[in-house]
């Protein structure tokens, strides 16, 4: 997984509540074999017309916003399914942040998973970020993980919390298997106990 | 030390360490992975460079989405055979066993790891599917996983877990006539209800339980998920040992000699605490089906369907009004004689040999009725020859029956064999949620015997009558 410690990139803006994981990626994309790819099926039925082609009024068809990496959104977001294909998509589009004033659970765990870091902040405070998300080619965030704030195009500081342990991980870049793998020597040493032990325990090789 | 049940002896022995939060990583002695749930974790591998830590212990299959049609042809769905691919890429890129479509020990994962000794007893055994709970007939600690811990699987040959609850479900006494595993294992759910078990692994014990082949206690351990549990699981004796010996890849010699050795000290201690205990007498189950859309709702073949009305819960009597209409079955209705379009013999809870025989032998010297259509799908390409040495094949074709090729087939709606909207199929599957086998389906569970009863009597019908 990518670290995340510091972010500085376009925001933009959805300024939307319960944007469920059906309007992030559609059901019917999901029957790919791929985390990576699904960027351009991200926010599918807003994101294009009838007719497959680009939808003009949407935000993240414009410029700067098609190279944003923060997203700011209202309440609820990713409420809907468990489908990791959500963050998938996110991820894949570009997106390493999202701000909202709150998450669904599930894709709220399922963003840390995926090296996206989800931030809560109060409403009012998400329709300033907003506001500076319209400033065209001004309208850059600064996510500082280390200090926990989000630095505006005015100089202000945000503050925000995050969980240690999770936060730990992101600035690590570390998943579960990266955290996991750290207890590789005793996972080492189990084996050659196990090998021992269970020396009949037989290993798979086809011709 | 304090006396252990069956699961608190192979997660001891499992257990590499216990974080500090309660959390322990636990070792995985063998992972199964198959077409569907395993292309995003390899390409989290790839993206994160890095490897299987022991593909020796892994073995690939593909089930799910094969057709059971004639294999020479090509797959005609595009995803599902982008799915095969994409496995047949990953397998050969990562240095993954690999049983293809065209080997003849290909088949249903949880039919092939017993069949060739690659789940064996004592082993804690994981797959990226609910139903990897089969495993446990042999003594093992098995169960299903989702995409993100395949991939963690993988990469460290264990996996994060705590430790789940305790529970035995004893069944004593000598099962009646027309009654097998899966007559019992309905019951069971019947009783306890599809949360019965939740946050347990139980362990099935008792004089029938021990009477049963292995072919029975898979269909036991198979529907332990369908009862909420974690896992479930049956303690080695006898007859696992008999049937894993001269398995392809199970220990030979002097090592087999070493793991029954070891096999046989783990059995749940005497006086070991279980959370929860329910018994059942085999003498009180008849041969059982389902009537509604979730697998606890078990009816007797001689019974009548349930009336909403007789329901006070307000929600229980819409849910059940719900089920009776999707399944066009009237409240009060004799559900003997209810009349059947499909007849599926098949899917990981019933397509071993033992199931196949117990179909044969009704439907010998019987016709299928007519309008009805009715299949059998092996396990296992090894099952299938096996059944075709002993002649079971000619009975089944004399009688009017498919004979297919291997694969989960009609269990669920994911290749090419699907109910239709409205249509009623007797199933030995595991599942009747709507739409299970095909969008508007309506599925009844029960037997091998049952199923084949009522191919050749169109109807729903008590088996015993054909004896
Ligand atoms: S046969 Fe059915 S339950 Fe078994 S693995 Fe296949 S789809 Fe799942």
């Amino acid at each position: 997984m990518e670290k995340f410690v510091t972010l500085s990139a376009i925001a933009a803006a959805l300024p939307e509540a319960n944007i469920d994981t059906d309007k992030i990626i559609p059901a019917r994309f999901l029957k790919t074999t791929q985390r990576t790819g699904l960027g351009k099926h991200a926010f599918d039925a807003m994101r294009y017309l009838p007719d497959g082609t680009e939808n003009p009024d949407f935000v993240l068809n414009q410029q700067p916003w098609r190279k944003a990496e923060i997203l700011v959104t209202y309440d609820n977001l990713g409420c809907g399914s468990s489908r990791e294909h959500a963050p998938w998509a996110l991820l894949d589009f570009g997106i390493r942040c999202v701000i909202a004033p709150s998450f669904a659970d599930i894709f709220f765990n399922n963003c840390f998973k995926n090296g996206i870091l989800p931030i809560r902040l109060p409403r009012e405070v998400c329709d300033e970020l907003m506001g500076d998300a319209q400033m065209g080619s001004n309208a850059r965030l600064t996510v500082d993980l280390p200090r926990q704030v989000v630095i505006r195009p005015n100089g202000e500081e945000v503050p925000f919390e995050i969980d240690a342990f999770r936060k730990h991980l992101l600035l690590e870049g570390l998943d579960d298997i990266g955290q996991t793998l750290k207890h590789e020597s005793n996972i080492t040493t189990y084996e050659k106990r196990r090998d021992q032990e269970k020396s009949w325990l037989p290993t798979i090789h086809f011709d | 030390m304090a006396a252990r049940t069956l699961f608190d002896k192979i997660w001891d022995d499992h257990v590499v360490e216990t974080l500090p939060d309660g959390t322990s990583i636990l070792y995985i002695d063998r992972h199964l992975i198959h077409e569907v749930t395993s292309p995003q974790a390899f390409e989290g591998l790839r993206l994160a460079g890095r490897r299987l830590r022991h593909p020796e212990r892994t073995v690939a299959v593909v089930d799910h989405n094969v057709p059971t049609s004639d294999r020479s042809q090509p797959i005609e769905e595009a995803d599902s055979r982008n799915q095969i691919e994409t496995l047949e890429r990953n397998v050969k890129e990562f240095g993954v066993p690999y049983f293809p479509l065209l080997s003849a020990n290909q088949g249903i994962v949880h039919v092939v790891g017993p069949e060739q000794g690659i789940s064996l007893p004592g082993m804690t055994i994981v797959c990226g599917d609910s139903h990897t709970s089969t495993h446990g007939a042999l003594g093992s600690l098995a169960f299903g996983i989702g995409t993100s811990e395949v991939e963690h699987v993988m990469a460290t040959q264990t996996i994060l877990q705590r430790p789940a609850k305790n529970m035995r479900v004893s069944v004593d006494g000598t099962p009646g006539a027309g009654v097998s595993a899966k007559d019992i294992m309905l019951a069971i759910i019947g009783h306890i209800g599809t949360a019965g078990g939740t946050g347990h692994v139980i362990e099935f014990a008792g004089s029938a339980i021990r009477g049963l082949d292995m072919a029975g206690r898979m269909t036991i351990c198979n529907m332990a998920i369908e009862a909420g549990a974690r896992a479930g699981l049956v303690a080695p004796d006898e007859t696992t040992f008999d049937y894993v010996r001269n398995r392809p890849f199970a220990p030979k010699g002097e090592g087999f000699d070493q793991a029954v050795a070891y096999w046989k000290t783990l059995a749940s201690d005497e006086g070991a605490h279980f959370d929860r205990e329910v018994t059942l007498r085999a003498e009180d189950i008849g041969p059982t089906l389902t009537w509604g859309t979730s697998p606890e709702t078990v009816l007797a073949i001689t019974d009548t369907v349930p009336d909403p009305a007789q329901e006070t819960d307000e929600a229980v009597k819409a849910q059940m009004q719900r089920m009776l209409d999707y399944m066009g079955l009237e409240a009060g209705q004799k559900i003997a004689g209810t009349p059947v379009d499909v007849v599926f013999i098949g899917s990981c809870t019933n397509s071993r040999i033992e199931d196949l025989r117990m179909a044969a032998q009704i439907a010998a010297g019987r016709k299928v009725a007519p309008g009805v259509r009715a299949m059998i799908v092996p396990g296992s390409g090894n099952v299938k020859r096996q059944a075709e040495e002993e002649g079971l094949d000619r009975i089944f074709l004399d009688a009017g029956f498919e004979w297919r090729e291997a694969g989960c087939s009609m269990c669920l709606g994911m290749n090419p064999d699907r109910l239709t909207p409205g249509q009623r199929c007797a199933s030995t599957s595991n599942r009747n949620f709507e739409g299970r086998q095909g969008p508007g389906g309506r599925t009844h569970l029960l037997s091998p015997a049952m199923a084949a009863a009522a191919a050749v009597t169109g109807c729903l019908t008590d088996v015993r009558e054909l004896a």
